[in-house]
């Protein structure tokens, strides 16, 4: 019984722990944020393995995604006989929610746990220590641009998804299933406003690449140094980011369209 | 070197990716384009009952969009719905007798403010008011008004 509650206080205070462990790294990663501007070359680098890299998997997805919105979404509004405004519901689902939500949990499982595994294996093998031997802080040379990689890399990552998935939706809407081709970018543009939809899906985002990649960064640096704990760290890596996203994502959306 | 310079063209091609994307939906997808916002001149109309219509609803005359409702407010004074139209500049000659409709697109859709042009030579200025009006269509006072006739109909 008492080893039980034993038991459940360690965890708990594990957990605490773990969290503050968490925000000194997102502290001294900001406040180590000078080094993206000194060394602008490790940014880029960062930027292709996980922007770059992540394109087509991400694009794909988008195109598939509106594909199959363009398809649910005329079999529902055809019985009210208002198929034109298909492109209405493509756009607003994919710009305001799926575009930034299913992009982040794709960046997670993709970048995320790469970047996870990456630091946590140069943990294990000691080059993080090494690192610092040599009077290289590792937080700054290895961690801040990683971040910074993923905070600008996902804006532009949802913005592809959405706009991949508007075409997909119009290809099925348009050209397979024959909604007025005037009448679906027309409605769009009529009922999407771009400060109410398209910016405020940017700002989910951008909130959404610095979660990921602060997630990723943290369990990868905190990781136990052997191959079994990096592995372990690579799993929590996509199991809190996506929980993690979708959690934001309702507080966001209620504190952007729940008036 | 030649694996960075590799590097450095994909981040670009994928940063010039994105703000294509971006831009595609700012002008394809969202209504950016459309009627840039605060352009235009103000009218007022005054109705008994605007039904559901939404700030940011078209304002049409001959059923073309010419600007958007902007305000909506409530006269305590006089219990009427005051609302502020936002007409674009370039439609300038709206003659001063022009009646103010609020019907509804389809039988499903939003409402919206249809103007009908009246045979004034005086037009409109920013600021000026709209005198005829004619409420929303709201579908219950009309069954109730149709049952009611029904009624008093069949009793005689």
């Amino acid at each position: 019984m008492l080893d039980a509650l034993a038991h459940l206080g360690r965890a708990g205070i594990g957990a605490i722990r773990r969290l503050g462990r968490g925000h000194l790294l997102a502290a001294s990663m900001l406040l180590g944020s000078g080094e993206v501007l000194r060394r602008p070359g490790l940014l880029v680098t960062q930027l292709h393995s996980v922007g770059v890299l992540s394109l087509v998997i991400v694009g794909v997805s988008g195109l598939f995604v509106g594909m199959v919105l363009g398809l649910q979404g005329y079999h529902v509004l055809s019985q009210f006989g208002s198929a034109q405004s298909l492109g209405v519901v493509v756009a607003a689902s994919l710009v305001r929610e799926l575009g930034p939500v299913v992009a982040a949990l794709l960046f997670a499982g993709r970048a995320g746990s790469a970047l996870t595994a990456e630091i946590g294996l140069m943990k294990a093998t000691e080059q993080l220590s090494g690192l610092e031997m040599m009077a290289v802080d590792p937080i700054r040379r290895i961690l801040v641009p990683r971040l910074y990689a993923g905070f600008l890399a996902m804006p532009v990552l949802a913005a592809l998804f959405s706009a991949v998935g508007v075409l997909g939706g119009w290809f099925v809407g348009v050209g397979l299933l024959g909604v007025d081709d005037g009448a679906f970018w027309s409605q769009m543009q009529a009922k999407i406003d771009f400060h109410e939809d398209v910016v405020n899906g940017v700002v989910k985002s951008l909130v959404f690449g610095f979660v990921c990649t602060w997630i990723a960064l943290f369990q990868g640096y905190d990781a136990v140094p052997t191959s079994a704990g990096v592995g372990r760290a690579t799993t929590r890596t996509v199991v809190h980011s996506s929980l993690a996203v979708l959690g934001l994502d309702f507080v966001l959306t209620a504190l952007m369209f729940g008036d | 070197m030649q694996r960075q310079r590799l590097i450095e063209i994909g981040v670009g091609a994928f940063m010039a990716l994105g703000l294509l994307a971006l831009f595609f939906l700012a002008m394809q997808v969202s209504n950016l384009s459309a009627a840039g916002s605060g352009e235009g001149y103000h009218l007022k109309a005054r109705f008994q009952n605007i039904g559901s219509l939404k700030v940011r609803a078209a304002v049409t005359m001959a059923g073309v969009p010419i600007g958007r409702v902007e305000r909506i407010e409530f006269d305590q004074d006089s219990y009427e719905a005051l609302v502020t139209l936002r007409i674009e500049s370039r439609y300038d000659r709206i003659p001063e007798d022009t009646f103010a409709n609020i019907f509804t697109a389809g039988l499903l859709g939003e409402q919206y403010v249809g103007l009908d042009p009246g045979g004034s030579d005086e037009y409109l200025k920013d600021g000026d008011t709209l005198e005829h009006t004619q409420s929303a269509l709201v579908l219950e006072q009309i069954i109730g008004q149709f049952l009611f006739d029904k009624a008093a109909g069949g009793g005689k």
